[in-house]
């Protein structure tokens, strides 16, 4: 019985020092007042989520920014599977599909090995879609900025 | 020998009031408590519960799927796509699923490593049945009769208003992996 009572206050007393412990570690890594993209939120806290940005169902897609911008998404891409066993995307967007499809072919750089080699199919590396381009958003800069698209863009 | 069998007969023939009241009243009850019984274990055999008793992994898939979680809230269960609702052909389906049922006894799909080798066969099955009853687990929800196309996307308007109102395709055949992950694909028709 005391045995039981000796660990049990053990137990307690470890528990209250590892808690006063942990407070005292979470504050040495407060955010000293300094305010970055996700506020003045404490390190430890969780800040208020964003609102959810709609995705723009089947609109014009946005103009590219600058040379070489992979085109954004002008649709819904929900549930797309894009995997080793199958790539969505490509059943319509693929050199064989397109044509039927009537949506813009991948262009002919993804068939290019690192080297810049030509490919009997699409490259590993350029498989992957949604690695390089995302569904458009009618989104406001996460920071104010004054960058401006080359003139042969504009 | 031949007397025995006569009154036997005799009693058979002209049984009591009350005999026959009774074999009624039991016949009634029994039939009764046997209907009422089939009919829930065809139910509680199409719950969601049920199903994921085994293909929980399965059921899982669905989740992110917009026949899970939509902006309207209405979703699908296992049961509303893979079980005809017609009553004849789901006690066809609820047979054969007895071979199932043994696949499940001997562990046919009993790892995911094991599930993911038979996903194609599996998908296939389902495709193939979808496409022997014109996708009809579909059309119990999306009817084909009273779709707007004026408020579908210019390209599933010109899919819908040719060839699935041809009759020369149906539902399944462009939707396939609607709430499950997809097999392999290489080699299916419409897929690169």
């Amino acid at each position: 019985m005391k045995n039981i009572i000796k660990s049990c206050i053990f137990i307690l007393a470890t528990a209250l020092v590892s808690q006063t412990y942990a407070d005292d570690e979470m504050t040495g890594y407060s955010n000293g007042g300094v305010e970055s993209l996700r506020g003045s939120t404490e390190l430890y806290e969780v800040s208020d989520p964003a609102m959810m940005k709609n995705h723009q169902a089947d609109r014009k897609p946005y103009e590219p920014q600058f040379v070489f911008q992979p085109p954004l998404i002008p649709h819904q891409v929900r549930n797309y599977e894009v995997d080793s066993k199958v790539n969505k995307c490509l059943s319509c967007h693929s050199f064989k599909n397109a044509r039927d499809s009537g949506a813009p072919r991948i262009s002919v750089t993804h068939f290019e090995s690192r080297e810049g080699l030509a490919l009997a199919d699409v490259s590993p590396r350029r498989y992957f879609c949604l690695q390089c381009h995302v569904p458009q958003v009618d989104a406001d800069p996460l920071v104010e900025n004054d960058f401006e698209k080359v003139e042969s863009l504009q | 020998m031949f007397n025995f069998l006569k009154r036997f007969w005799q009693r058979l023939s002209t049984p009591s009031k009350a005999g026959v009241g009774f074999v009624l009243a039991l016949g009634f009850v029994g039939g009764i408590m046997f209907w009422g019984a089939f009919n829930m274990g065809m139910e509680a055999t199409n719950t969601e519960e049920f199903c994921s008793g085994c293909h929980a992994p399965i059921v899982e898939e669905i989740q992110s799927t917009i026949h899970y979680s939509n902006r309207s809230g209405v979703r699908a269960i296992c049961s509303d796509c893979h079980v005809p609702h017609d009553w004849t052909d789901k006690l066809i389906r609820k047979v054969q699923a007895s071979k199932e049922v043994f696949a499940h006894l001997i562990g046919t799909i009993d790892t995911p490593a094991k599930f993911e080798a038979r996903r194609g066969h599996l998908a296939a099955r389902e495709w193939d049945r979808l496409k022997n009853n014109n996708s009809q687990e579909c059309r119990n929800c999306h009817e084909f009769e009273y779709m707007d196309f004026t408020v579908q996307r210019s390209r599933s308007q010109a899919q819908h208003s040719t060839a699935l109102a041809d009759g020369e395709k149906t539902c399944v055949d462009c939707h396939k992996g609607i709430a499950h992950q997809l097999p392999d694909m290489s080699g299916i028709e419409g897929w690169q």
